[in-house]
Parts: structure tokens; sequence; C-alpha cells
């Protein structure tokens, strides 16, 4: 418990104190990340712990950065743009919930990602409303009375705090009630109705809560940007997700932070061997199923587990003598 | 969203009154035409051959399935259509024959999520405290059901009969008047047969609250059976044989030729 | 209506190539409860192989049979043993993830190792018009749409007509079952992954020349076989062919009818309503598979 809370620190000062490290670029990168980090948060919530199968996040990605982008063009002021965008992905992912009330796992998955070609077709075609394939572009940062929140620097702190707020909230929810029953969910979704646990609410929520997440960092993304179009909306995008959340370690908290790392800001950062980069990662990912289904935070689990065997069998063999000593 | 339970009820009603259950599946009847009571603090046995309908009758209760045709009453209500979420709230618990637990919460985690649901309204438990005042209740069904050194690793991590303990203990968190269980004693070793016989008999009456809590049990061990149950019934083939105490049933000739055989 | 019946006819064509991939699809389902997200990449990459082998002298069909026999190395037995093999203890999904990161590996494996250009590829069929009672067809429709019907019934009759494609048939229903009658399931598994393989190959034989071979033709191959094989019915090889003849007629009648941009709506609105309203597919059984 403790190593983790100095794991953690470490952390919070490195990312308060890295852009006096980076140039303007990296600063943007690292604002890049934190937006996936919220959104594979999200996604973890709906999947890791809830147990549901999602290949259609992006499309909510996506619709929060249209939300917001369509509505600052329109003259609506960002803040209230923001929870505008995340509170009808929030009604949007309840929709999409129905049909995880209907079918199961692979059938699921491919509702998800048919819901995301839907919404990525819409946002292709529909010129009047998303521009189309030529996107919307000028979205303006934020700002604040005083405050300018343009630069590169500032915004990327006004996302650091925004991620932070997002992960206290879904922290406290996660140690809530709520949580035990999202992973009921998961666990065991017969036991868990037969206990009184509504699973068709939670259900219905962990989609919605996780959609929610998404469309905020959707909107953070439209003003990071500054130009939204189609592509980082599509399937293959949410697949990319799906693939942080598994990468990192579907149930635990910090999987998206490691997740996104490895799925967004290293590519990003690599972008000059972008291919070679994402076939490593692509092998990776396929050697992680055999040696690690459960992700990279799984480690600790792992080596828990096998002390407590080894310690176990220790027990065990020390008990055997002692009864052979017995005269 | 709570369901008043406990209430006082006239002591001459039957807490739990089936009659004339039927479920077939396509050509074979697996339920056809079964009536019993069951009273408010009895343990209830049921006991018959494989395919005699037992599980099939358990799943018609509990909501699982359908039933083609009867009446499930508890407590004088009519609960025939309602399903496993709504039960559960009327105070009915249930195992299942195969282990159902949690696996990735610890233990103690799986007793809390198995009453937590009961009290309240869903969003006051929205950031509530994690063990929503159950902890000191799941303390004290770990300690009866001696599981304390267990009880903060992940379910899915203990032996098989560990989990068997947990998977029982989760089904009494909620307090429920009425238990169904399904072959508690499947795949367990005989010492814990024991445990599992002088634990089912403490959480049928609580001398300290004088809370009694009903129970239904499907079981193949006949000595368990005998030891532990008021009344019995036999089913042969979808139908119910007998109903009666062990001696009865012991002595019966019907129920000797189509199954004891001891 | 000549039109029309043009446009149906090059969308069966089509169609029967989505039905080959569709099929090596269920079919790995069926037998080992595998979700092959990579199997658009599994005709892109023997589209490659084939490239090559022909760039290197050897006749277009010679190449067919050389990249079958790679692909049934590396697809089949590699694929089997490499990844499902382990996977399998622990479910559905890990192999989902897997077949996904092969999917990601292979393509861009390819683009960054080989090439990021598409390549013309040639055709088995010369081209030519043929015209039927004032409607004109393309040699290479005909052609593609009689080549792949009738692999796909070859395969439809190995399967119920022969030895070992019964014996394959009981695996994919049942394997404990099967074991116990003295078939030898890995071996089965193996027939199948194999057959996958080579069906794979002649889909890129067939779509190469018209699609051109590019490092990321197989993305939405692969997607459209997906639908059409949920659209046919995933636990049913005739749904293969039904399902990807639906995928294929509807998007070339929804491009030249409804609108070219969303051409791809309407197998995807068919394919949300099977998924809905019967997951088992149109012509699939409502068996529920022990994984």
């Amino acid at each position: 418990m403790k190593r983790s809370t100095w794991l953690l620190g470490l952390l919070a000062v490195a990312l308060l104190v890295a852009p006096q490290f980076l140039k303007n670029y990296g600063i943007y990168l690292l604002t890049y990340w934190l937006v996936f980090v919220i959104a594979t948060m999200g996604l973890n919530l709906t999947v890791g712990y809830a147990g549901q199968k999602s290949l259609g996040h992006a499309a909510f990605f996506g619709i929060g950065a249209y939300t917001l982008a369509i509505l600052m063009k329109a003259g609506v002021n960002f803040w209230l743009g923001l929870p505008a965008a995340a509170a009808i992905c929030f009604f949007v992912g309840i929709i999409l919930g129905f049909p995880a009330l209907r079918v199961q796992t692979i059938y699921l998955a491919f509702a998800t990602l048919g819901f995301n070609t839907a919404v990525w077709l819409v946002m292709r075609n529909e010129e009047w409303l998303t521009g189309g394939t030529f996107g919307i572009n000028n979205i303006a940062r934020p700002g604040l009375p005083g405050l300018s929140l343009d630069g590169n620097l500032a915004y990327y702190y006004f996302v650091l705090v925004v991620t932070v707020i997002l992960a206290l909230l879904l922290g406290a929810l996660l140690r809530s009630p709520w949580g035990k029953a999202f992973r009921a969910l998961r666990d065991n979704p017969i036991r868990a109705e037969s206990l009184g646990v509504d699973i068709r609410s939670y259900t219905l929520l962990s989609f919605a809560i996780g959609a929610a997440y998404a469309g905020v960092a959707g909107a953070l993304f439209a003003s990071l940007v500054q130009f939204i179009e189609p592509g980082p909306f599509t399937v293959a995008s949410s697949i990319m997700m799906y693939l942080m959340v598994v990468v990192g370690g579907p149930g635990h908290f910090f999987g998206p932070v490691l997740g996104a790392a490895v799925g967004v800001l290293l590519p990003e950062w690599l972008r000059f061997a972008q291919a070679w980069y994402l076939f490593v990662f692509g092998t990776a990912v396929v050697l992680l199923m055999i040696w690690l289904p459960d992700g990279l935070l799984s480690i600790p689990d792992r080596i828990r587990a096998r002390k407590q065997s080894r310690l176990a069998s220790q027990a065990r063999a020390r008990a055997a003598q002692a009864a052979r000593a017995q005269p | 969203m709570t369901h008043a339970r406990h209430q006082t009820r006239p002591l001459d009603k039957p807490l739990l009154k089936v009659s004339g259950l039927k479920k077939a599946y396509g050509a074979i009847q697996a339920v056809g035409g079964v009536s019993f009571e069951v009273q408010p603090g009895e343990i209830f046995g049921v006991i018959g051959p494989n395919g005699s309908g037992k599980t099939t009758l358990f799943n018609s209760m509990l909501g699982q399935i359908t039933p083609d045709a009867g009446t499930i009453e508890l407590n004088g209500e009519d609960v025939t259509k309602l399903g496993p979420l709504e039960l559960s709230r009327r105070g009915v618990g249930r195992t299942f024959q195969t282990l159902q637990v949690f696996g990735k919460m610890s233990v103690r985690d799986n007793l809390i999520v198995a009453a937590q649901e009961h009290q309240g309204s869903m969003f006051g438990r929205m950031f509530a405290p994690g063990d929503s005042g159950l902890g000191d209740k799941a303390d004290a069904l770990i300690d009866q059901f001696r599981i304390r050194h267990v009880a903060q690793q992940k379910a899915g991590e203990l032996s098989y009969g560990q989990q068997k303990l947990v998977d029982i203990a989760m089904a009494f968190m909620s307090e429920p008047d009425l238990v169904l269980l399904d072959e508690p004693c499947a795949g367990v070793n005989p010492s814990l047969v024991g445990s599992i016989s002088r634990l089912l008999k403490e959480l049928n009456h609580n001398p300290a609250t004088g809370s009694r809590s009903s129970f239904v049990v499907i079981e193949h061990n006949m000595d368990f059976v005998m030891d532990l149950c008021h009344r019995i019934m036999v089913m042969v083939e979808g139908k119910v044989l007998a109903i009666g105490t062990p001696a009865e049933i012991r002595a019966n000739k019907q129920v000797l030729e189509a199954y004891l055989g001891d | 209506m000549t039109d029309f019946l043009q446009l149906l006819f090059s969308g069966m064509a089509t169609g029967a190539i989505y039905a080959l991939a569709a099929l090596g699809f269920t079919l790995l389902w069926q037998a080992s409860g595998t979700i092959n997200f990579a199997q658009g990449e599994f005709v892109m990459l023997p589209a490659f192989m084939m490239l090559a082998f022909t760039s290197a002298g050897l006749p277009l069909l010679a190449a067919f049979l050389a990249a079958s026999l790679v692909a049934i190395l590396l697809m089949g037995w590699g694929f089997k043993r490499g990844v499902v093999d382990p996977l399998f203890k622990y479910g559905m999904m890990p192999i989902v993830v897997a077949t996904i990161g092969l999917s990601i590996a292979m393509r861009n494996g390819l683009r960054a190792g080989y090439s990021a250009e598409a390549h013309p590829f040639p055709s088995l069929f010369p081209y030519e018009l043929i015209r039927v009672a004032g409607v004109t067809f393309t040699l290479s429709d005909v052609g593609t749409f009689a080549l792949a019907l009738a692999l796909v019934l070859v395969t439809q009759a190995f399967l119920s007509k022969t030895v070992t494609g019964r014996a394959m048939q009981a695996v994919a229903q049942n394997s404990e079952s099967a074991s116990v009658l003295g078939v030898n399931v890995p071996r089965m598994i193996f027939y199948t992954f194999a057959i996958n393989a080579v069906l794979a190959v002649s889909a890129a034989l067939l779509v190469a020349p018209t699609y051109l071979a590019k490092f990321d033709m197989g993305e939405s191959l692969g997607t459209k076989a997906f639908f059409a094989a949920i659209i046919g019915g995933f636990n049913n090889s005739r749904g293969a062919l039904l399902g990807g003849l639906i995928v294929g007629v509807s998007e070339n009648l929804a491009a030249a009818y409804v609108s070219p941009s969303y051409k791809d709506a309407v197998a995807l609105v068919i394919f949300m309503i099977v998924i809905l309203f019967k997951p088992q597919g149109l012509l699939g059984r409502k068996e529920e598979r022990k994984v």
C-alpha cells in the first residue's frame, strides 16, 4: 500500500513539473495523452469494472468533440459546451446500453462496432452538420475571466486539473457500493441479480458514465487540436481504445494511464516510425494475451499470488516435517 | 425500492405455498404438477433421483424460468411471475448447484455486495461509504463460517470448499426469510459437510435475535438431509411421491422402492 | 431494368468473395470458438505473397498454390499453435484481443517492412464483356462469382459428404463427444484452420485484381466478412454464402439507388437488425455454443 502511494506522488510531481522540461510540442503531446486517459478511464469502467463489451467508444469521443465544436461555432460558450457534450454522450450511452441487455459478449461487441460505424457515417456524410470530410476548424480554446487558456502550457494545466477531478470522481464511485455492484455485474451477473443487484440499471449506467467520460475527453480534444474531422472517431480508434484498457489492465484503476501512454503517447511521439511502432505494438498485444491476459498492471497481483502459493507450500512442507518428527 | 419484510404474519399461514407447478421442455414434462407448503422457520428437504425435476422446480420458483402452470405464493402474495430481482427484494435467497461467487472481489466484499442492494436507494448508495454499514454483519458471518483467515483474499483464489462456504454465506447476508439451497454439499469433503449442516442449523434459528429463516434444500447426501430437515419431499419424474418427516420418509415403502434402496 | 440486373450481378460477384472470407470465419468459430479479427489480413498477406511469387516468375495459378501452402503453414498451423491453442482456456475475449493485435501487427508489418503503396494484381480473367438479353456482364464478374460459388459449395460438400468433413462437423458441434467417438479433435481443428487459410487465399486471388493489393485492403474486407457471417448465421456454413451475397448486393444497389457515401449503411442496418433481434443469424440455429 505504501509503495503505490509513493508512485502516485511521483506521478503527480512529474505531471506538474514535466512542462518545464519540454518544448511546445512535448506539452501538446502530454495534453493529448491526458485527453485519452480521460476517455480510457470511462471505457475502463464500462469494460474493466462492469465487464461489458464496447468496441464503439470512439463514437462517444467523436460525439463529444463535434458537440463542442458545433456549439462553439454557433456562439455557445465552452463552459456550457463541455457539460452539454458530457450530457449528450451520457444519454446516447444509455441508449447503447439497451442492446447490452439483450445480447451478450461477442454479439454485443459487434453491436457497438455497428453503432460506431453508423455514427462515423453520419459524421462523414452530413456536411450541413459536421462539415463532412472537411470537418470543423478554428475551434477556440476556452477562456476564464482574466486568464487565457490559449497557450499549450495553460491548456495543459487545465486539462490536467480536469483529469484529476474526473479521476477522483471515478475513484470515489468505484470505492462506493456502486463499485461493488459493477464488479458483481462483471464477475457473475446471474448471482448478482439473485442477490438483488439491479443488473439492468447498472449495465445502462456503466455505458452511460463511460460515454460521458469519453464525451468530456472529446470536447477537450476538440479545443486541443482545434480542427476535427471524422478520422479519429472510427472503429479502428475504438479498437485501439479497447486495447489501451486491455494492455493497461482492465479493472485496474491506473490501467488507462499506462494504456493511453502505450496506445497514444508513444505512437504520436514515434510518428516518424509509426508503422513499425504499430507492428511492435500489435505483436506485443498478442504476446501480452498469452503471458499476461489481465494486462500490465496485473504483474503485482501475479507476483503476490506466486509468493502466496510459495508460502503456502512452504507451510505445508513444514507441517509435514513436524508430523514426521513426532515420535 | 425497499419492500416491507419481516412483517408480522399470522402463524397459521405458510411462508411458501406452491400449487400445481408445471414446466415442460418440449415433450418432456420436467415438473408435472408439484404442490407443497413450507412453514416459517422450517427446513424442507427435496430429494429425488437425477432428472426428477428438482432444479427445474427451483428455477421456476425463483423466476429464472416461467412455469407453464401453477402458482407460487410467498407470505400470501402471488409471486409466480416475478423474476430473481424482485424475489430477492422480497426476502428470497438462493445458492446454485455450481459455485457462484464474485471471483475477483475479496471474500468480505462478496458478502457486502450480497446485502447492500437491500437497503436504501440506488442513488443514495452512489458515493456512500464502501461497506454500506454492513461491515459488522459481514465480519460476524465470516466468523460464524470460520473463514476469517481468508477474508481479504479474492474469492476466486480460495479452495473449492472455502468458496462453497462463501457462496452459502452470501445467501444469508440480507437475512432472507426463505433460502433455497441447491445441493450445498456437492463436491464437498465429509468434514465440511458436517460444518455446513451445523451452520445451516445455526442460521435457521438464531436464539440471540429470535429470527427464523426457512430453507428449501435439494441434496443427494441422505445422512445430511435426514439429519437437517424437518420435513422432506420426494420427487420422481417431475411429480411428488411423498412428503413427510425424515422418519416417515424412511419408512415409506414407495420411496424405498423408487429411490432410497437401503 | 438492365442497370438493376447488372448491379445485382456484380454485387453478387463481390458478395461471393465476401462469402469466402465469411465462410472461413464461421468455420473457425464453429470448430474452435475463435473470432478472428485478423481475417481481413489473412486475405491481404496472401495477396502480397502471390505478387511476390509471380514477380519471381511463377504463373498465377502456381503462385496461388504456393501461397496456399505458405498460408496453411502460417495462418493455419502457426496461427492455431501460436495464438489459439495457448489462449483457448481463457475464453473468447483474449483470443479476440490477440487477433486484433495480430491484425495490427500484420497490417503495419507489411506497410513498414514492404510497401505502403497499392499494387496492381493480375487477373485470372481477361477483360471481356458478355452480353445476355441486353444486359452486359464482365467476364471477371461471371468468373469470380462462379469460382467463389464453386469453392463454397465444394467446401460444404466436403464437410457434409466426406468422412473427414463429417468428423470436422462433429468436432464443431460437440468436441467432447467427438473425442469420445475416436475423432482426432486437434487434427480436425487444424484442418478447419487450414481450410480457412485456403479460402482466404482464394478470396485474395479474386478480390485483389479489382481492389488492388495494399496493406489496408484487409480492413474493410474483414468488416464485411463479419457482417456477412453474422447476417447469414454464425453457426451455419450456408449462412456465410447468404450473408455474403446480401452484403455484396445491398452495397452495390445502395451505392446506385441511395447514395454512394451511404453504401455501407444498408449492410450495416441489416447487420444491426440481425444482431439485435436474431443474433444467431438468418439461417442460424439458436444453439448456445459452449466455449
